[in-house]
């Protein structure tokens, strides 16, 4: 029997779930290998349980809370779809404010304290139910996304890259965005892009969240010889909510 | 019949972007309740943003959507590029024009294809299609692949572009891989002509629904606007400059709903393709036009259900304009063009008529070139009153049909103005 697949969106903007709808071809290839029982975006049906539910966006209410548990209570294995989901993603900028009825205030002006706005600190996935696994991005890349799903069927652990970015960079002969004068994330952040960014010419903001162990020391090395501080580059560990403790 | 009593209650309707409920209340053939509300998360970015740097804004806005991440990316230079004084070269005119239409080509392919054509055939999904219907879907699949792969080229990736910067882009594509493109564009063409063949083999299938309101759009002299020019309403003689968008937009809450509303004229307007249409179809290409002609579009149309026809005339039409951009771009040799700007303090509005229709970025810097204040408004949001209108006339005009016809002709009307939702609750 297929296995059983569902889809569910939270906080996003649905472009994991699109890459997926941008697999072209090859999503009829994998209708083969899986049943997709749910998934709203394009799909009419419901079904009671899931053999892996995949869970797209960011956790920002209680409402989202109680349902991503729900799900997780029907689901055998439970998927972390896209950096909204594996690490905040950009949703998690809003918590820099501290104060959300600020930041309610700022885009609902006088309208901000409507019952149906109710929102809280942003969370990732793993934050509110145990995750087993995670693909990382903004957006996903669509390969890796096919790779971890032929993993689960065939019962095989799927491959995660636990190095950074500058590996990938190195191995596309790109020239480093450092000696470029520019700041890149790619020391830190986990591979698994094939450096997408820095090959267009353009750095990397850590979409895929921190590297295990992060060289922390060969970053600083980089940022010293090009005369930059941890401050230049702390703001934009934020885009991402890349984890503090890459930045001490 | 009079006397029947129905009840619709639909949470999520499925096959849009995002998360929005339908509620009807007929009681003894007394229409009661007649609701469209959005439930879904808000996200704030127009807080997010505050504070950042004006090179990260793009970058982060284009994050509001995932289909028409490319408007977004593009209603956001725009806006920076204003306020900063910034011209942009023909070439960037050029490459941004291309990936514009590249993803309006992708996102109309996959409203008409993958959600609003398994309606007409009465299933739940194209994924049933591709067993009985198979030479269409792998012709929509085609097309569809097309368009991404046009924004992979120019723009580096296909949903969050990654080369499109204030003022330029960070690498250009290879010759070889533009010639490539228009070679499959031109064959793109006649695709979409057996598509829209398809179309009009079911187009007898959408509701017969009319209701006259107010269409807005971008409109420019001298093309039928997407990337550039002026808003037109139908309800006003001359066009309004973009930096007056407040006039227009008007934004409103309402209790039932956590993205924005919005009025003009009158209580809702529309936009989108059907808006884009009936003001502009006088600047159609005579392909474009015949295959309007040959849907049975013709202007002005006031059956939202069309909207979906009108995305396969501009498919066509749109097409048509990536090839004209291919050949400036592949007459002339392709130079890289670093960004070159100044930030300076200064407010800037964009406007882009994207897939959904006219979309709004309206930013406020500081001399360092951080912003301090953020409006977007997104074609969604413009179109949630009126759909909630059209409901209104709907019903009562229909109540007789029992629950599953009616519950059908409410979804696919939703489906018709091809919502991004989340990206209306930005």
């Amino acid at each position: 029997m297929k296995p059983k697949v569902a889809f569910f969106d939270f906080t996003c903007c649905e472009g994991c779930q699109l890459q997926i709808a941008n697999l072209e071809e090859d999503i009829l290839g994998l209708l083969n290998l899986v049943e997709v029982v749910e998934f709203r975006e394009v799909y009419t049906g419901k079904a009671p349980a899931y053999d892996v539910a995949f869970i797209e966006g960011s956790i920002s209410r209680p409402a989202d809370e109680a349902r991503v548990k729900d799900i997780r209570s029907r689901a055998k294995v439970l998927v972390a779809l896209g950096a909204c989901a594996t690490t905040g993603g950009v949703n998690k900028m809003k918590n820099l404010w501290g104060d959300l009825d600020k930041v309610k205030k700022e885009v609902y002006g006088n309208d901000a304290s409507l019952p149906n706005l109710e929102t809280y600190s942003t969370k990732a996935v793993h934050e509110v139910v145990p995750v087993d696994f995670k693909i990382h991005g903004c957006p996903i890349t669509r390969s890796e996304f096919l790779r971890v799903v032929k993993a689960l069927v065939f019962g095989t652990l799927p491959d995660v890259p636990d190095y950074p970015v500058c590996v990938e960079c190195k191995m596309r002969g790109n020239e480093c965005m450092f000696d470029k004068g520019q700041v890149c994330l790619g020391p830190i952040t986990r591979a698994g892009c094939d450096a997408i960014c820095p090959t267009n010419n353009s750095s990397c903001e850590g979409c895929r969240g921190a590297v295990p162990n992060p060289n922390k020391n060969a970053m600083r090395e980089v940022l010293a010889k090009n005369n930059l501080t941890v401050e230049d580059i702390a703001r934009q560990f934020t885009m991402f909510a890349i984890e503090p403790e890459a930045t001490k | 019949m009079s006397s029947s009593s129905v009840h619709i209650d639909v949470r999520s309707v499925t096959r849009v972007e995002g998360h929005g409920n339908i509620k009807v209340d007929i009681d003894n053939g007394e229409v009661t309740t007649v609701e469209w509300s959005v439930p879904e998360a808000p996200r704030f970015f127009e807080a997010m943003v505050v504070g950042r740097d004006c090179t990260e804004l793009s970058g982060i806005n284009s994050r509001i959507c995932g289909i028409c991440s490319i408007g977004h990316t593009f209603a956001s230079l725009k806006a920076t590029e204003a306020a900063f004084g910034v011209t942009i070269s023909e070439q960037t005119r050029h490459l941004r024009e291309l990936l514009n239409h590249g993803e309006n080509l992708q996102s109309h392919v996959l409203h008409v294809g993958y959600l609003a054509v398994p309606d007409l055939l009465k299933v739940g999904s194209v994924i049933p299609l591709a067993a009985t219907h198979t030479d269409a879907v792998l012709l929509i699949v085609k097309l569809h692949r097309l368009a991404n792969e046009t924004c992979d080229v120019v723009g580096g990736r296909t949903t969050h572009p990654i080369r499109t910067c204030i003022g330029g882009f960070t690498k250009v594509p290879k010759k070889h891989e533009l010639s490539a493109l228009r070679a499959r564009h031109q064959e793109a063409l006649s695709d979409l002509k057996t598509l829209a063949g398809v179309v009009k083999s079911l187009a007898g299938g959408l509701p017969d629904f009319t209701r006259e309101t107010e269409y807005i759009s971008l409109t420019h002299p001298e093309e039928y606007a997407t990337y550039d020019g002026m808003i037109k309403s139908t309800d006003v003689t001359d066009p309004i400059p973009v930096n007056d968008y407040l006039r227009v937009t008007n934004e409103y809450m309402t209790p039932r709903s956590t993205a924005k509303w919005a009025k003009f004229n009158r209580d809702a307007y529309m936009a989108g393709a059907l808006a884009r249409y009936n003001n502009n179809f006088r600047q159609l290409s005579p392909l474009a036009a015949s295959v309007a002609a040959d849907l049975g579009l013709s202007a002005p149309c006031y059956n939202p259900y069309f909207n979906t026809v009108a995305q396969v005339v501009e498919s066509v039409y749109f097409t048509e304009r990536i090839l004209y951009h291919l050949d400036c771009l592949l007459d002339s040799p392709l130079a890289e063009e670093p960004a070159s700007f100044t930030r300076r303090e200064g407010r800037g509005v964009g406007a882009v008529d994207v897939p959904r229709g006219i979309l709004f970025h309206d930013y406020t810097y500081d001399k360092n070139g951080k912003c301090v204040k953020a409006n977007c408004i997104i074609p969604t949001n413009q179109n949630h009153a009126n759909i909630q209108k059209d409901m209104d006339v709907l019903v009562p005009r229909f109540k007789d049909r029992g629950k599953d016809e009616l519950q059908l002709m409410l979804e696919m009307l939703v489906r018709a103005y091809d919502p991004c939702i989340s990206c209306s609750t930005h």
